[in-house]
């Protein structure tokens, strides 16, 4: 995959550090740096950016792209923070529903995020035909109420993934009657099926507009305030890229970029398309898979702060294992955890002069990493390090061999700071690749992706044939992709999902397409 | 334990239990179980009824969902479907309804018929029509003891209503699956609608205590919960180990597949082998059949108890696969005609899974 000219800045915001490279036109490093995470997130970007432009002299009027994987929506819905007030529509039949909006939703959440709700009358049929006409008045009536009143919109159809008419035309109503310039977030622009699940995320992604656009653009002025005139990326959970207007438009896309960049990031310091990657960190390990270059996703949605989406976020199995956890027990039954010093590693170890025993000091023990000072390790619990390794790499092994979808070995990228911990032989792996830069894999993640676009819904073939059905999915993706930043001439189909519609006949489809395409050329001086 | 009542906080458990009698199919259970915790909590809890307690000559209203899982995704139900079929067949039998009842109890169709019977007002009884999941409406108690389906109402989302009568069962289910699909793909249903007096000898009995007992052992979530069920069920556990071979295709609408286990710990170096239409239907080991449908196979996951349905099954789970005895009216030779191995295309004589594993 071709790359732009120039060089790209790669930013990672995670829970402790915010990392910060620069990479060349042929994805070589340049430099990286990292600064510790701050409570505004923005500070600590603008601190790693600083500190990465000083490590590479001269960078500043080469740097065309600046790609950012930031935690600001994940944040605001798990604290519940800044988030904007929505009205929330249902499109549906019947119009009395057993299962409202946001029922389920954490009480605090739905407090603050919702405005108002209905049910109107309208939706589609799995094959495309309305289920009843769209109830246009009681939309207007809505809408007239709620205008200057709700912040946001949010508007979810039954089967909008088949049909967005109903969607669309709600979205006219709306700016009828609140204004031109309402914010409003159709579900058929965010997911699959699964309506109420789909409704969640819509309404999320409707309460973090306002955020985004706060974000987007301090994040701008970041850049611009180090003098660098280049265009700002954000990471989604797919491992790829979006601009910053689509970012604004669907910020709930950034939940998750953080390990899909760290599996990206893995990809790119081996050069493997398929492999599995732990990331070991100081208190937890997660493990995933690297599918064609970009990070296997879960069959089911994820869970953001309590409310149920149908998201894929990169398929992950994590425990809690990582070098700062601590170890008690006795050789015969050594406990592993689940506390960890964390961030206090260099402070509690016994290699470092601390007083608690961890997985680094028993990694330390037995040579597989040289760290600290191992004279500071008592002798006499030789064995319980010992026992603590063999146990760690058991459940290292039990992990990975769950990530795993089939019996065949596979090699294994290791990662994070963590992974002195992982041995060199693991049972189903046929070899640990240690890669150099480890420490940077999630903001070298951020900075190679690439944009991509996804397309699902259900289609009924009819008098159309799978091909034409299938390229007319295609040709969509390949649309998302395009509007998301990538280069119409060099997109590409990654993957085709068909899956007929169990209960039914066979000429109802689930297609699922994504289609991934290198940033389009910038001329370094958009913004 | 003698349960009255269902309340909001049984919900869950049944909703278990219910996926544990399913033999991994019968659909889904989230989403119901949602609905009948709403319902339940505003109606208050639904009482759970011995046929025993109820008048003879009371109909009993038999509710189910009909048609793809999928679908059921996108359109939610109002929860009031079972008050126009209720309406409709009173009128097509004459007569008073005094309980609900679940035609199936696996799967989802074991929790829904909770949120209706709460919007109605009704109690829940303490049956149902099949002891478990099968797909199509003659696999059921009340087929085998001569009780016929019709007249069977079928509602969309759109207040439509379809009913009919017709020659035999099997007609029934020709007509509630194409009337289903135009209506699209989901819909609400009423069938085998008869009176206390028959359902108590045509129906299993006792299975709506029976998934809630089960579910709660299994609700501790911990390696002790699979044991615990299995002691409830009286289940022999075929394997623990680790899914290491899976296969699954979808032919004409129905999921189609198998799964291999290969043991760990005391089941170490031994395979099991599962077929899979739509619901877990035989399991082998060297080629000699371990359990095979009617008996109920299930798969657990060893470490937390939770159900894995036959869409969730997964290259690396770590299982329990246990099988416990279907109900006895599946064991003679009308059922069996039904619903035994030769019935669902396999070229063996059903043994009991007591027999095989004694």
């Amino acid at each position: 995959m071709a790359s732009p000219a120039g060089l790209r800045v790669g930013i990672d915001v995670g829970g402790t550090n915010t990392d910060a490279v620069i990479l060349d036109a042929q994805d070589a490093l340049l430099g990286k740096a990292k600064v510790p995470t701050s409570p505004d997130v923005t500070t600590g970007i603008v601190g790693a950016l600083g500190q990465v432009l000083g490590a590479v002299p001269d960078a500043r009027d080469r740097i065309t792209h600046v790609m950012v994987g930031s935690t600001h929506a994940t944040n605001a819905v798990l604290q519940q923070r800044g988030l904007d007030g929505v009205a929330v529509l249902r499109i549906a039949t019947p119009v009395r529903s057993a299962i409202p909006p946001l029922v389920t939703w954490p009480d605090s959440l739905r407090r603050q995020v919702q405005v108002a709700s209905a049910i109107v009358q309208g939706g589609f049929e799995f094959d495309r035909s309305e289920a009843l006409p769209l109830d246009e008045d009681a939309i207007r009536r809505f809408a007239a109420r709620l205008a200057g009143q709700a912040p946001a919109f949010a508007v979810a159809c039954m089967f909008a993934p088949v049909s967005e008419r109903h969607e669309l035309r709600a979205e006219e109503i709306i700016r009828e009657e609140a204004g031109p310039d309402a914010s409003i977030s159709l579900s058929h622009e965010l997911g699959s099926l699964g309506l109420l699940e789909r409704e969640n995320a819509t309404v999320l992604n409707a309460s973090l507009r306002k955020l985004a656009v706060s974000i987007t653009s301090a994040i701008r002025d970041a850049v611009s305030a180090q003098g660098i005139a280049a265009e700002t990326l954000f990471a989604q959970n797919d491992g790829t890229l979006m601009t910053a207007e689509f970012a604004e438009q669907f910020p709930v896309l950034t939940i998750g970029s953080g390990p899909a960049n760290s599996i990206r990031g893995a990809a790119y310091l081996t050069g493997l398309e398929r492999a599995l990657v732990a990331d070991i960190g100081g208190t937890s390990t997660d493990v995933g898979a690297l599918v064609n270059g970009f990070p296997r996703q879960s069959t089911d949605g994820a869970d953001i702060g309590g409310v149920s989406t149908n998201f894929r976020t990169p398929d992950l199995v994590s425990i809690a294992l990582g070098g700062g956890t601590v170890i008690a027990g006795d050789p015969a039954a050594p406990k592993i955890g689940p506390e960890s010093v964390g961030f206090r590693l260099r402070e509690e170890a016994l290699v470092f002069s601390g007083s608690t025993a961890t997985m680094t000091d028993a990694a330390v023990a037995s040579s597989r990493a040289v760290l600290g000072d191992p004279s500071r390790l008592p002798a006499a619990s030789a064995a319980l390090f010992a026992a603590a390794l063999r146990r760690s790499d058991e459940m290292l092994a039990d992990v990975i061999d769950r990530v795993k979808l089939s019996q065949a070995p596979q090699p294994l990228i290791a990662v994070g700071g963590g992974s002195i911990l992982a041995a060199n032989q693991i049972p189903g792996v046929s070899e640990v690749i240690r890669p150099d830069h480890f420490d940077v894999a999630n903001a070298i993640g951020a900075a190679i992706a690439a944009a991509s676009g996804e397309y699902e819904g259900v289609v009924y073939l009819g008098s159309r044939s799978r091909k034409q059905v299938l390229e007319e999915a295609e040709a969509r993706a390949a649309e998302r992709a395009i509007a998301a930043g990538a280069d119409a001439d060099s997109v590409e189909i990654i993957d085709v999902e068909e899956i007929p519609i169990g209960y039914l006949t066979d000429t109802a489809l689930r297609v699922r397409v994504r289609a991934v395409g290198p940033l389009r050329p910038s001329d370094g001086q958009q913004r | 334990m003698t349960l009255t009542e269902i309340s909001t906080s049984d919900v869950e458990a049944l909703a278990r239990g219910c996926a544990v009698l399913g033999a991994g199919g019968g659909g889904d259970t989230h989403t119901f179980r949602i609905m009948a915790e709403l319902a339940i909590q505003q109606t208050g809890p639904v009482p759970l009824v011995s046929l025993d307690e109820l008048p003879d000559d009371g109909l009993i209203l038999p509710l189910a969902m009909v048609g793809a899982p999928m679908v059921f995704a996108e359109k939610i139900l109002s929860g009031l479907e079972g008050i126009r079929l209720r309406a409709e067949v009173e009128d097509a039998m004459g007569g008073h309804v005094v309980a609900v009842l679940a035609p199936e109890i696996g799967g989802g169709n074991g929790v829904l018929p909770v949120a209706w019977a709460a919007h109605l007002g009704l109690p829940y009884a303490d049956a149902d029509g099949m002891g478990r999941a099968f797909p199509t409406i003659p696999m059921t108690a009340m087929h085998l003891a001569g009780v016929p389906a019709c007249p069977v109402v079928i509602m969309d989302g759109r207040d439509s209503i379809v009913r009919f009568d017709t020659c035999d069962t099997f007609w029934a289910e020709r007509l509630a699956r194409s009337a289903t699909t135009m209506m699209g793909a989901l819909t609400s249903s009423a069938l085998y609608p008869m009176s206390v007096a028959t359902a108590r000898t045509a129906t299993v009995i006792g299975t709506v205590t029976k998934a809630i007992r089960v579910g709660r052992t299994l609700a501790t979530r911990s390696e002790s919960a699979v044991a615990e069920a299995v002691d409830e069920l009286a289940a022999c556990v075929l394997s623990v180990g680790k899914i290491i071979d899976i296969e699954r295709r979808i032919e004409g609408g129905w999921v189609r597949g198998w799964l291999t286990v290969e043991g760990l710990g005391e089941f170490r170096g031994r395979l099991l082998h599962v077929e899979i239409q739509n619901e877990n239907l035989v399991a082998l080991e060297d080629g000699e059949v371990r359990a095979s449908v009617p008996d109920i196979i299930t798969v657990l996951d060893t470490e937390n108890g939770g159900v894995i349905s036959t869409e969730r099954l997964r290259y690396g789970q770590r299982v329990t696969v246990i099988a416990f005895a279907a109900d006895p009216i599946w064991r003679t030779d009308q059922g069996l005609a039904v619903g035994g191995p030769r019935a669902m295309g396999y070229d063996f004589d059903y043994v009991p899974v007591e027999d095989l594993n004694g």
